[in-house]
């Protein structure tokens, strides 16, 4: 019954019946070892979507897949309908536009201030004049609560703080996809509330899709539509679903193992 | 009714119902390449008309991002400052989510930080003298924590890491003796050459075989080398020790009760200091041979002329000044690379300019140095 109350919130969200991502054979290695092997699954449109699983297990290198910073040995990525795995340089610049990526390092450049960063990808544009740039900038920095600080830089931030100016540098350009790579790695659980507030009004306010890839089972329970669990062993998907769906229904020991760890946690949360 | 319409995303039409109401209506996608368009559209509709009500009806905007919203709030602020009203129709769900993500107020907010004025002329000459000031005396304690540690280290030669000091050995020496020798070989090769064009006038070739051997073993040799080698070294130790500032091991190491100095520096000044007077050794010799191919080749001397010659000139306090020469500018390679890596504060930036700091204050100070020696050697030869 959960699982179809999730369903119908996102579906509500959907444009088109399209999904925005979907990822069809895919196999990554480096060199010899492989990673991933096979693996078939799909983001809806508007949806929060996690993929977890524990160290080591290749989540990090699906996400680069995802982004199109390494090339699937086999099988597809397909973003909005492109197969990014096989497109060029120019079809890539494209896609790109329409992704913002969190790295888990904020990622911001150390020498210019926050304000240049998070306008950095507004330079590409013609046509827009400053005046504009610095305005997005600064309804952007105000959108994930850090107005006025567009003349710091980096160094002179709390991580929270970078984190979020590397948020507002992800979603300056209204991406459709916004993804995350373990959003609240150094982080404290006051400062990863409050990144998980904003994702949550990123993802209703602007309808953005949300793909996040964290080994932090409590966040991903709170914020996921549908979480995806890999495994390393499998080298694969081992379950995916609702969240609630997996906690209650699912018989699989690792499933159960990564999962039920978190119960003490969300008691408290 | 005016229809004005742009190449790509949306169409702007003009209704006027009455005099003092105008009516906006927007069509089509709204996004951040047309942001600066669709301002001047509006404000140019709107132009000439005293305050009154514009309405805008959003009814078939397929799609506004937050620029969109961010253009027609900068509308709204606009006509209202001309005494006007500005009044949102048919707002999509979507374009309301994205108004309540905006914070209007904030965007007229000042900055909490205005941009850095330009520093004056005077202003700017005091910094570069505090920095100055300051960045001698960081060097001059690292010298003395340096020093502290050699001595404690002399006492207790089984703490030294041996197998560190090897494997920079390696690194510096037997990876940097390639470089030295081929660019040694070809500085005794140009310097040769170019002597002999003017020697060969007066029939005093075999003087060629005594410039190149005293300039190589006097100068050429060591300090060559020793910038060789500073731009191989020093930079690869403030690199590293920068590096490991920066992910917290130098912090780690304290925590251990580790002194770092001891630790990172030592290794690297033992090695570098060991392995410079033998590089230049090597690069004597190489530049010796330089000279030799053009005397035989170009000279008409023989191997033997040019060897005996060589090694009249070639005296052993001069050898042995060039090797001290090394010894010190080895430990002024040492000293610099590593004091600059630990002086790294901050984030990855920081180790490029440690790195680059690193080279030109050692290429400086062997400078420097040499010129001390030249006067010294003078007086005391």
């Amino acid at each position: 019954m959960r699982v179809d109350k999730v369903e119908s919130k996102v579906c509500s969200r959907i444009e088109t019946g399209k999904p925005i991502i979907a990822v069809e054979g895919l196999t990554a290695s480096f060199g010899e070892e492989t990673i991933l092997e096979n693996i078939d699954f799909e983001v809806r449109r508007g949806e929060i979507f996690c993929i977890v699983g524990g160290s080591g297990c290749g989540k990090s290198t699906l996400l680069k897949h995802m982004i199109g910073l390494l090339r699937p040995a086999a099988g597809k990525v397909l973003v909005g309908g492109m197969n990014i795995g096989a497109a060029g340089d120019r079809e890539l610049n494209s896609i790109r536009k329409e992704i913002g990526v969190l790295f888990q390092s904020d990622a911001l450049l150390a020498s210019m201030t926050l304000g240049e960063n998070v306008g950095l990808p507004l330079g590409g544009l013609t046509g827009l004049s400053q005046d504009t740039v610095q305005l997005i900038v600064r309804m952007k920095l105000a959108m994930v609560n850090l107005g006025g600080y567009e003349n710091y830089y980096p160094a002179e931030l709390s991580g929270g703080m970078r984190k979020r100016g590397g948020l507002a540098r992800a979603m300056v350009l209204d991406p459709q996809i916004l993804f995350f790579d373990e959003p609240s790695a150094g982080l404290d659980p006051v400062n990863t509330a409050e990144l998980e507030i904003l994702i949550r009004e990123i993802n209703v306010g602007l309808g953005t899709t949300i793909v996040i890839v964290s080994h932090q089972v409590e966040l991903v329970l709170r914020l996921a539509d549908r979480v995806m669990l890999i495994d390393r062993g499998e080298k694969g998907i081992i379950a995916t679903g609702a969240p609630e769906e997996l906690r209650f229904s699912t018989t699989d020991p690792r499933v159960r193992n990564f999962l039920f760890r978190t119960d003490a946690g969300q008691g408290k949360g | 009714m005016g229809i004005k319409t742009s190449q790509p995303g949306y169409v702007l039409q003009t209704q006027s119902a009455e005099s003092d109401q105008l009516v906006l209506s927007l069509s089509g996608r709204v996004s951040l390449d047309d942001a600066d368009r669709l301002l001047a559209e509006m404000e140019n509709a709107s132009a000439g008309r005293t305050a009154g009500v514009v309405k805008i009806d959003l009814a078939d905007v397929s799609y506004m991002d937050s620029a969109g919203v961010l253009t027609l709030f900068r509308f709204e602020e606009k006509i209202r400052r001309e005494g006007g009203a500005c009044v949102t129709l048919h707002l999509p769900d979507r374009t309301r989510g994205i108004m309540g993500l905006i914070d209007r107020q904030g965007l007229s907010m000042p900055t909490l930080r205005g941009e850095k004025a330009p520093t004056g002329l005077m202003e700017a000459a005091g910094d570069a003298g505090v920095k100055f000031y300051s960045d001698f005396k960081t060097l001059m304690t690292f010298l003395g924590d340096l020093i502290a540690a050699l001595v404690h280290l002399a006492r207790h030669p089984g703490e030294v890491r041996w197998g560190d000091v090897l494997f920079t050995m390696r690194r510096t020496g037997a990876e940097g003796f390639p470089i030295v020798a081929l660019i040694s070989f070809l500085i005794g090769l140009i310097i040769a050459f170019m002597s002999s064009l003017q020697l060969k006038q007066f029939g005093a070739n075999i003087y060629v075989a005594s410039l190149v051997s005293l300039a190589i073993v006097r100068e050429l040799g060591p300090i060559m080398t020793a910038i060789l080698v500073a731009g191989r070294s020093a930079s690869a130790y403030a690199a590293e020790i920068g590096t490991m500032r920066i992910n917290d091991e130098v912090d780690a190491l304290v925590t251990m009760g580790i002194d770092p100095i001891r630790f990172l520096a030592v290794p690297k000044l033992i090695a570098t200091v060991l392995v410079l007077p033998i590089l230049t050794l090597y690069a004597d010799l190489f530049g010796i041979a330089g000279g030799l191919i053009v005397g035989v080749t170009g000279l008409d001397l023989t191997p033997y002329t040019y060897l005996q010659e060589s090694q009249r000139t070639i005296t052993l306090f001069y050898l042995l000044s060039s090797m001290l020469k090394a010894l010190v500018f080895a430990f002024v390679i040492a000293w610099i690379g590593c004091q600059r890596g630990f002086q790294v504060r901050g984030g990855v930036e920081a180790v490029g300019a440690a790195t680059t700091s690193a080279v030109v204050t050692s290429i400086l100070l062997i400078v420097i140095v040499d010129s001390v020696f030249a006067v010294v050697l003078h007086y005391v030869g």
